[in-house]
């Protein structure tokens, strides 16, 4: 009887975790509405001025990557969940 | 489990050995595969530099004029956030940003069993973050003495204000190396999780020997388009890496804004 308790707290445990992976990539969205206002803001204010859009390039690729860096962080704890815990 | 086998589990890449056991002082400082990929980064990086400055013509060859690009790339990012003053930590920045970036691309080929990327430990980037942070306070202190600290204060908010915007300016201080050190770390730590789990598909498809095995040609292009993105998320990193130092060391050199 003990022994069935156990595999069945184990069991839960990796339900739980997978659960929990799940959850964790929901951060995944808000990167996802960031990176489409960021590239969606830059292309209206390209389309405007296009003449000035070259030389924001570079703000644009580090805009990028700040935002990909906060939806890569709810990533990795959906991937630690997954494989190292 | 598929995925549980020696060899074959997506963290597996990032498991440090020890190719040199060495004890100083009962401290583990082995040599180990983090080590090795530093010593080649370094040679790398230093081979690069000089062969391509020894000749020095007015007239730049091709690796010479790459060498000036890399230079004049990192300087102008230096001069653009932290102005005139900040150039006496150009060496410091462009040694950083070359280091990283060497390290992230060394970290995209592949080779089996040897690969590593030494910018996907924690312990790599948080010393590095560690070292900026450090050298921003140090600098505010020596320019600013306890002016520095007017950088935790906005001025011209109300006092009662002030109860609320200190404290938050100084935890927004304090997770800068956190937040500096996690955002290399983790880009590259999933970068390469992703890569293997897309890569371990093709290989599971392909093992079924059935008419599933054609469908491993769609994960084959993802991890192609995957690795692509990788490799610019490689360099966008180490560019992030350079101007949030460059960002930091602003406040140190200008002090309270």
């Amino acid at each position: 009887m003990a022994a069935e308790s156990l595999e069945i707290a184990k069991q839960t445990a990796v339900a739980a975790k997978y659960i929990g992976a799940g959850i964790a990539c929901l951060g995944m969205a808000g990167a996802g509405i960031g990176l489409g206002n960021l590239f969606g803001q830059f292309l209206s204010g390209a389309l405007r001025n296009p003449s000035a859009a070259d030389g924001q390039r570079g703000t644009l690729l580090l805009g990028f990557a700040l935002t990909e860096a906060l939806g890569i962080f709810s990533l990795l704890i959906a991937l630690l969940l997954l494989f190292a815990v | 489990m598929a995925a549980a086998h020696e060899g074959h589990s997506p963290i597996h890449q990032f498991e440090i050995n020890q190719l040199i056991p060495l004890k100083l002082f009962g401290i583990d400082a082995s040599f180990t595969n983090s080590s090795l990929y530093m010593v080649l980064a370094l040679g790398i990086i230093s081979f690069f530099l000089i062969s391509a400055m020894r000749t020095g013509a007015l007239v730049p060859g091709r690796m010479q004029s790459m060498a000036e690009l890399v230079y004049k790339f990192v300087a102008d990012t230096v001069r653009e956030n932290v102005g005139d003053e900040g150039m006496k930590f150009f060496p410091l920045v462009f040694s950083l940003f070359i280091f990283v970036l060497v390290l992230n691309v060394l970290g995209m080929i592949p080779i089996p069993g040897v690969t590593f990327t030494v910018t996907s430990s924690l312990v790599v980037t948080a010393a590095m973050a560690i070292l900026v942070i450090g050298i921003v306070i140090a600098y505010g202190l020596y320019a600013h003495g306890l002016g520095f600290f007017k950088l935790f204060v906005p001025s011209g908010v109300p006092w009662y204000m002030l109860l609320i915007l200190v404290p938050i300016e100084v935890i927004s201080f304090i997770s800068r190396p956190i937040s500096l050190s996690v955002r290399l770390f983790a880009n590259m730590l999933a970068g390469h999780i992703a890569l293997k789990i897309f890569a371990g598909f093709v290989g599971t498809l392909l093992a079924t020997w059935s008419v599933w095995s054609l469908l491993s040609v769609v994960p084959m292009a993802l991890t192609v388009a995957l690795t692509a993105l990788e490799v610019l998320v490689a360099v966008l990193q180490a560019y992030v890496f350079a101007v949030l130092t460059c960002i930091y060391l602003n406040d140190a050199v200008h002090g309270a804004h």
